[in-house]
Parts: structure tokens; sequence; C-alpha cells
């Protein structure tokens, strides 16, 4: 049997991918579910598996090369089987012919779904943790559905169904309670003062770096977003002392994940959408398409951009998961490890620049959304209240709205009800 | 007075005693099994056994009515009601032959005599010659059983006011009964008591029959039952009941009204009740709560190394679950970790005519626990194999969750019912989905087909309906 490999369309955006590494070579037995490349996406690096058992036979493109969607990469195929109408069909990048037996939804044909979680995209990212090497998740099928519609990784749980099957209550209790393993990790607690060197000076005037492909696909979409999309723009100050001291006191728990202010905003947010729901919202041509869900995507910054990835259901998830996946997904965008269905299919976004010492800033919509949030640091402030000077901390946030979608008002409102959440912080526990 | 030593002894022999029985023996355990009546229990002789073959001749008497349907000219006939008992007998004989078959095959000494617990590892066996002590070294396991309930002031004398026990037994048919309670056992000697010509009145106090049934199958059943000529009334409390000479009177209460019905027999079907009385469980100090053993997860009482499965242990008196806990016991004592049983996944089977059977949550019950759900239904009348048979009567009714499409119940009405409902048994314990049973292949005409229609109709997506 021929397997084609062809570059995985990974997200809607996706045009092009960059074959990173190869990580088996020419002549390497393939078993169905190995990691055969690294691809590089307009948004990430990430994992791909083979389909199809056999030997990789061809090597299409090598390391660094670029190709379209859907493009042949590399064959897998018994090591009696003749590969040449396979490959001579598709020559090196640009192709012009079309493979013989290209396939409606090309990518489908060599990267299987993420079977529990995700219908949209066909491929499969793994990630570096509990996979079960090579195999395929062992969970009921009432679990997979439960698992999708909860958010909840079923490679990160230990199944307690016959032979260690995952099943629904093993999804149900890890929708509750967060992983253990994951909330050991290590938390990014108060960094310490980073050095701070100028470097010397170099020789060359300027230099010329190629663009990444995210800062490419960066370049690319920013300007749909501010030079179409009407933004308005508000801003509130919000007490943070309460907040700032439940945070302290949860993670004087012992066993408990660590929570961050971006974790209690991002919570903040979840239920504030759900109760304006009209910020929740996008322009879908000619209606406006408001969600019950709070998909929150969270800007994480990293060396050579930055990237949004999603936490789903935010507004179903205790503040403790929040915490645990937030973490998760922040490290794992930094390794290049996300997941396709994580890069996309956020209903409100979160840019928090607090740890840059910034007292306010505003963020630009990140397309089909309607708004966005941009979140400075908590800072020491002097405060007046009942007449009296005292120090208080203080948080700026500023929305950033789709005018199309929403007015300002709407937007006011919701920056209310997360600033009375804020201020009244054990309402993000119940 | 002899005294032996056993890993494992076993009180009563009933489906919850022989499997547990059979299943320390399998485990490498020397067993004793302690019986005060045949080996087989309730199960095996007085109950579900004996009462299918009953109903089989039912059923068959029925067919020969109906012979014309089916171009068939009958001559003369007659189905005689003492035959039918006496077959019945020889069924139940044959499977409790076939126990004892059983344990002789798992080297389990079976101690006839009545027992009770001295200790927590010494039972004592009052038999016909003499009384014999039996000491336990792992664990005893009870499995005493239940017998039927009557109502307060009412003496079952098995001759004018009987219970399931002495209408198996019977081989005289009265000319008129009244069934007090409509559950499984009344709907079922109904059934057989009117395929005999006898005349039937069914009271029930609760509004319908079956009422442990979804309300649909319980409405169906009544309706059925009523054309057949059963007279089926619900909703009605029995006040007295006083047994005369000839006949016995029977005073309810219906919405109020007092009225007096006269048959010449009256039959208990009320219920049953566990049987702990005598055993020495009180002395013991093991923990019960009203009338019915408290057991573990894993079947141990509060008093560590006496197990107690079946009906005395409560929940759903019925035999599968009994043998589904017995194996539970055996397996905790060797020291395994068993799966508890899952008693909201235990199907329940009616062997009336049409049968009724269902699994998990009934549709109002469903939505009780805030679920929000879709439901399927599909009609026998649909379903080919069903006309093909002339068995027309019934659906099967898919009640799903909503959201995840997860199976929360089904209920079937219809023929062979009870055998119909293991997909669903299967397809729970799996934690299929409605997508799982759609994409199964039901072969055609079969009865199963309905199941795969029920389905499809709660997605929506019903083909032949």
């Amino acid at each position: 049997m021929i397997t084609k490999v062809l570059m995985p369309k990974l997200s809607e955006a996706m045009e092009t991918g960059k074959v990173i590494k190869w990580l088996k070579k020419e002549g390497d037995a393939i078993k169905g579910g190995d990691v055969i490349a690294e691809i590089e996406t307009d948004k990430a690096n990430v994992e791909i598996e083979a389909f199809g058992g056999g030997v990789l036979r061809k090597i299409v493109i090598s390391e660094g090369g670029q190709v379209p969607v859907g493009e042949l990469i590399g064959v897998i195929a018994d090591a009696a089987d003749d590969i040449g109408a396979v490959t001579s069909a598709a020559p090196p990048p640009p192709a012009s012919a079309p493979a013989p037996a290209a396939a409606p939804l090309p990518a489908m044909e060599s990267y299987r779904s993420v079977p529990e979680t995700s219908a949209v995209v066909p491929m499969a990212a793994v990630s570096p943790s509990a996979a079960p090497a090579g195999g395929r998740v062992k969970a009921s099928p009432l679990a997979r559905k439960v698992a999708a519609q909860s958010g909840v990784d079923l490679r990160l749980i230990q199944g307690t169904g016959p032979g260690g099957r995952i099943v629904r209550r093993d999804v149900e209790s890890a929708a509750v309670s967060p992983r253990p393993a994951a909330a050991a990790g290590a938390s990014p607690a108060a960094p310490a003062r980073p050095q701070f060197v100028i470097p010397p000076r170099t020789d060359a005037e300027f230099e010329d770096r190629p663009l990444s492909s995210m800062r490419a696909i960066i370049a690319k979409l920013m300007p749909l977003s501010k030079g179409p999309v009407p933004h308005f723009y508000v801003t509130s100050e919000v007490s943070m002392d309460r907040a700032w001291a439940l945070r302290a006191e949860l993670n004087a728990l012992e066993g408990q994940p660590k929570v961050s202010v971006t974790d209690m905003i991002v919570k903040a947010c979840a239920s504030a959408l759900l109760k304006n729901p009209g910020v929740n919202a996008q322009l879908q041509g000619q209606s406006i398409r408001i969600f019950h869900r709070a998909h929150i995507g969270l800007a994480i910054a990293l060396d050579e951009g930055l990237i949004t990835a999603v936490l789903r259901d935010c507004d179903a998830k205790p503040l403790g998961q929040i915490a645990v996946e937030a973490r998760d997904v922040a490290e794992r965008a930094r390794g290049g490890k996300l997941r396709a269905q994580e890069l996309s299919g956020a209903t409100f976004s979160i840019s928090n620049l607090g740890m840059y010492d910034v007292e306010e800033f505003s963020a630009i919509i990140n397309p089909p959304e309607g708004a966005i949030l941009a979140v400075g640091s908590v800072l020491e402030k002097h405060v007046v209240e009942d007449g009296q000077l005292r120090v208080g901390r203080r948080m700026k946030m500023t929305i950033s709205c789709d005018h199309r979608v929403m007015d300002g008002a709407m937007g006011a409102r919701f920056l209310q009800d997360v600033k009375r959440l804020l201020e009244e912080p054990l309402r993000l526990l119940v | 007075m002899a005294n032996q030593a056993f890993d494992v002894v076993v009180v009563g022999t009933g489906p919850g005693g022989y499997v547990a029985a059979i299943r320390c023996a399998q485990l490498g355990f020397s067993v004793a099994a302690v019986e005060d009546d045949r080996p087989g229990g309730v199960c095996l002789n007085w109950g579900c056994i004996p009462t299918k073959a009953l109903l089989r001749n039912a059923e068959i008497v029925d067919i020969f009515h109906r012979a014309e349907e089916f171009g068939i000219t009958v001559g003369e006939w007659r189905a005689d009601y003492a035959q039918a008992i006496q077959r019945s007998r020889r069924v139940a004989d044959r499977m409790a032959k076939g126990v004892e078959f059983l344990f002789r095959k798992n080297k389990i000494t079976l101690v006839a005599g009545v027992a009770s617990l001295k200790s927590k590892s010494v039972v004592e066996v009052k038999g016909k010659g003499g009384v014999e002590i039996l000491e336990a070294r792992r664990a005893i396991i009870l499995a005493t059983g239940s017998e039927p309930k009557s109502l307060p002031g009412v003496t079952i004398d098995e001759t004018q006011v009987i219970s399931s026990n002495g209408a198996v037994r019977s081989e005289a048919r009265p000319a008129s009964l009244i069934v007090i309670g409509a559950g499984a056992v009344g709907m079922e000697f109904a059934d057989v008591y009117r395929a005999y010509g006898v005349e039937v009145t069914v009271l029930e106090a609760l509004p319908r029959v079956l009422p442990v049934e979804d309300e649909e199958a319980g409405a169906l059943i009544a309706r059925l039952f009523t054309r057949r000529g059963v007279t089926v009334r619900t909703g009605v409390k029995v006040v007295k009941v006083t047994p005369g000479k000839g006949s016995v009177a029977v005073e309810i209460d219906a919405e109020g009204k007092r009225e007096t019905l006269t048959a010449a027999q009256v039959l208990m079907a009320v219920g049953r009740a566990a049987r702990t009385k005598g055993v020495g469980l009180e002395a013991l100090g093991v923990a019960m709560d009203r009338g019915l053993v408290t057991v573990s997860p894993t079947m141990e009482t509060s008093v560590k190394g006496i197990f107690a499965v079946g009906d005395m242990t409560g929940r759903q008196m019925l035999a599968h679950k009994a043998m589904a806990e017995g194996v539970v016991a055996a397996e905790a004592i060797a020291g395994r970790s068993p799966r508890p049983v899952d008693y909201g996944n235990v199907p329940s089977c009616t062997y009336c005519r049409p049968q009724v059977a269902s699994i998990g949550l009934s549709e109002a019950a469903a939505k009780a626990v805030g679920r929000e759900v879709s439901v399927g239904r599909f009609p026998f009348t649909a379903n080919g194999k069903a006309v093909a048979l002339g068995e027309t009567e019934g659906f099967l009714k898919v009640v799903a969750d909503k959201r995840t499409g997860e199976i929360l119940g089904v209920h079937i009405v219809g023929p062979e019912a009870t055998e119909l409902i293991h997909e669903f048994a299967v397809g729970r314990t799996l934690e299929a989905t409605l997508e799982e049973i759609i994409h199964t292949i039901h072969a055609h005409p079969t009865l199963s087909e309905a199941s795969l229609e029920a389905t499809l109709a709660a997605l929506g997506q019903a083909i032949h309906i």
C-alpha cells in the first residue's frame, strides 16, 4: 500500500508549510502513528504522524523546504511497491502537475484526525506528554464525546475502566479536578529581575532577517484587522487588592495549582462574557454570531512573534483547571508543541502585558473575534477611599471592540462586570 | 454431630448462592453450600423458570386460538391446566438437577438443612439427620433470598389467598382470580390464568401497571390485557381481604369509593420481603436497614468475613442481579478487585405477552434528574420480522442524552423484548452512544432492526417509519 505524505492544512489561514525536520530517514520502517516529521506552520511547529505503515521510501521535500498545503512531501510504501508514478507526478515545489490520485481533501490521506476532540482539522499533532507510544487512546465512545464537549484532553487522563480504558467518570473527574502532574510543574512565580546588559556594537550597519512564517502571517493579518475593523477602546481601572489576597491564599494551599492574575482575568472574562453575550460575538457576513461558550484566546509572547492559544469552555471550567491548562498551553506554545485545535476557535482574546510593567495599552482585535482585552500591570498606587489616603493595588484594562458588532456601552458594561468579578473575587470560585 | 471446615460456606443456593459457590470453587476454595429447600432457590424451583414454562403454555394456547389467522384449521383441542403445571414442574426439576450437577462438577459439598450463624466463622445446620457444624476459614456468603409479601392483616393460606409459591404448584385452576399487584409477577400470572380461561381482575395501588417501567410501556400493557379480557384497575387500594366459603371478598377503595369484589381465589403479588430472620444476623451485629442487609460494593456486610448477596440485600430483587453479586463476592474473597455491580445497568424483564424489558432510566426519570433527552420510538408494526411472525404489538423506545448521545434508557414492549434488551445492555456497559448503535449493521429481517430504527429515530433519521 502506498501512502502519500502531504503537507497538512493545520488552520484556516494556513496556505503553506515548511518541513523543519524529518524524524525518519528514507528506508526507515514506519508504523501507523509514528511521528515522522516536524512541520512549521504559520502559527506553530507541529509534529505529524504517519497514517499508513510501511517504509519511508522517499522524502520529496527536504528539511527547510516550503510547499503549499496539500503538496506531496514524502511517500510511505511497502518495500516492493513501485512508487514511481506517485513521485514523478509530484515534482519538487512549486508543483504544477497535480498528483494523479490527488484526493479532494488531500490532507486526509496521510494524517488521521484527532479522534477525540476535533472534526475541524484533519491531522494529528502529538503532545509530548502522556500519549501512549504510537497507540490509540483507549476510551469509550461516550468518554470521547464528553471529553470533546468539555475540552478535556484524553491523552492526559488515566483510565479506570476495564484494561485501563477511559470511561465517562474519568473524563468528568478530570474536567473538575486539575491534573496533579501538571499542577506540580514549574510555575512561573515572580521571576527574578532579569539581567540588564546592552549588547556591544556590531560591525554591520544593519541586517535583513527573513520573515519567520509566524511573523509573516502576523504581518499579513494585522492590517486586515486594524484596517477594515473599526476599533473602539474602553479603559477601566480595577482594584486588585482582594484578588491579590485571594490569589496568595489559593497559592498557599498545598497540592493546588498555582493561580496567576491572568488565570483570574480569564475566569472573570468568561463569566462576564456569558452575562454580556453581545461582546462574545463576531460579524458573519449578514449576521452577528453570538457565542454561548467562552473560548478564550490567550496571547502568548514568543521569541519570534506571538501566538494565541485557545482555552475552551472557560465559562464551564473552575479556576484551578483554567490555571493548569493556561500553564500547559503556554509551556507547549514556547516549545512549538501546540495542537492544531488549540490555535483557532477563540470567541474572545486576552493580551496581558502586565509582566512588562505596562500601565495600560490597547490591543488589535484578532479577527474574526469581536473584542480583545488588553491588561496592564497590577501596580501599587496611592488611592483615596472614604477620604483616607492609602496604598492599594490597581490594574488597568482596555477592551478593543469591533464597532460593527457592538457599541461603547456594551463594552463598558462588560468591563464593569469583569471589574466587579475581580473586585469580589470569591465570585470566581463559585 | 459432624464438624467440618471449608474455605467458604454459602448459605442458600438460589441464583446468588449457587453462582457464588461455583465461582468460589473455580477460584480454588473448598466450598459448602447449605440449602433448606431444593438447590436452585426460588428462581429455579418456584419463580423464574417454572413461570416461564407456564407462559410458554399460555402462548401456545393463544396460538391455537389464532390458528385460523395462519390458515390452519384445528379440530377439537383442549388445554389442560394440570398438565401445564406438570410440565412446568418437570422443567423446574430439570433445572434444579442442573444445579446439583454443577455442584458435583465443582466439588461443592451440598448440606441440607436450616443454617444459622453461631459466630462470624461458624455455621450451624439443622438437618433431618441432626446438627452439623460448618466452619468457614475464609468467609461466609449469605444468600437467603426473599419470600412473597402480603398486605397487613392478610394471611396467605395458599388455598384461597395464594402467593406465587402456591400458584406454581397448584394444578387446580380457579374460575375467577383477583391479582393484587400489577408488577412483573402479577402480570405474568394474570397472563397465564387468562389464557386458560380464568376471569382475571388485576388491582394496582399505583396509577399504572408495571409501575417500575416507563409510562408508555405500562399504558400499552394495560390496554392489551384489557383487550384480552383482563379487568385492570389501577389507583385502587385494597382495604380488606376476607376468605369465605368458596370465594374471597376483596374490599377496595377506588378514589374514595368503597367496593367489594369477589373471586374464587386471590393471588398476592405485592412484592417480596428479604429473608433475614432466624439466620443469627442480629446476634452478630450485622448492620441492617429496613429489613435488608447493608453491604459494601464488594458485597461484604458490616461484619468482616461475612458477605451477603441477592434479594436479602435489596435493590432489584432479580436473579441476574443476585448472580452478578455472587461473582463479585467470590472474587472479593479471593482478593481480586472485582468491578462492583452496576445497579443502574440491570435489565428489567417481564415475560407476559407481549414481553416488557427495559434498562436504565425511563423518559420521566431521565428528565427528573435534569437530563435533556431525545427520544426515539419504533413500533413493531413497521418491523418486517414482527409482521411475518404476526407479533406486531409493542414498540421499542430509546431515551438518549441530547448532547452526548448517551443511551440513558431503553424500553421495549413486544416480541422477544427480553432478548432484544441486551444489545443496549452491552452498549451501555461499553458506554456506546447512539452513533455506535447506528453504525452497527443489524441483520434483516430481524426484530433487532427495531433497535436500530428507534436509535435512528432518536437522531431524527429513522428510515422505516
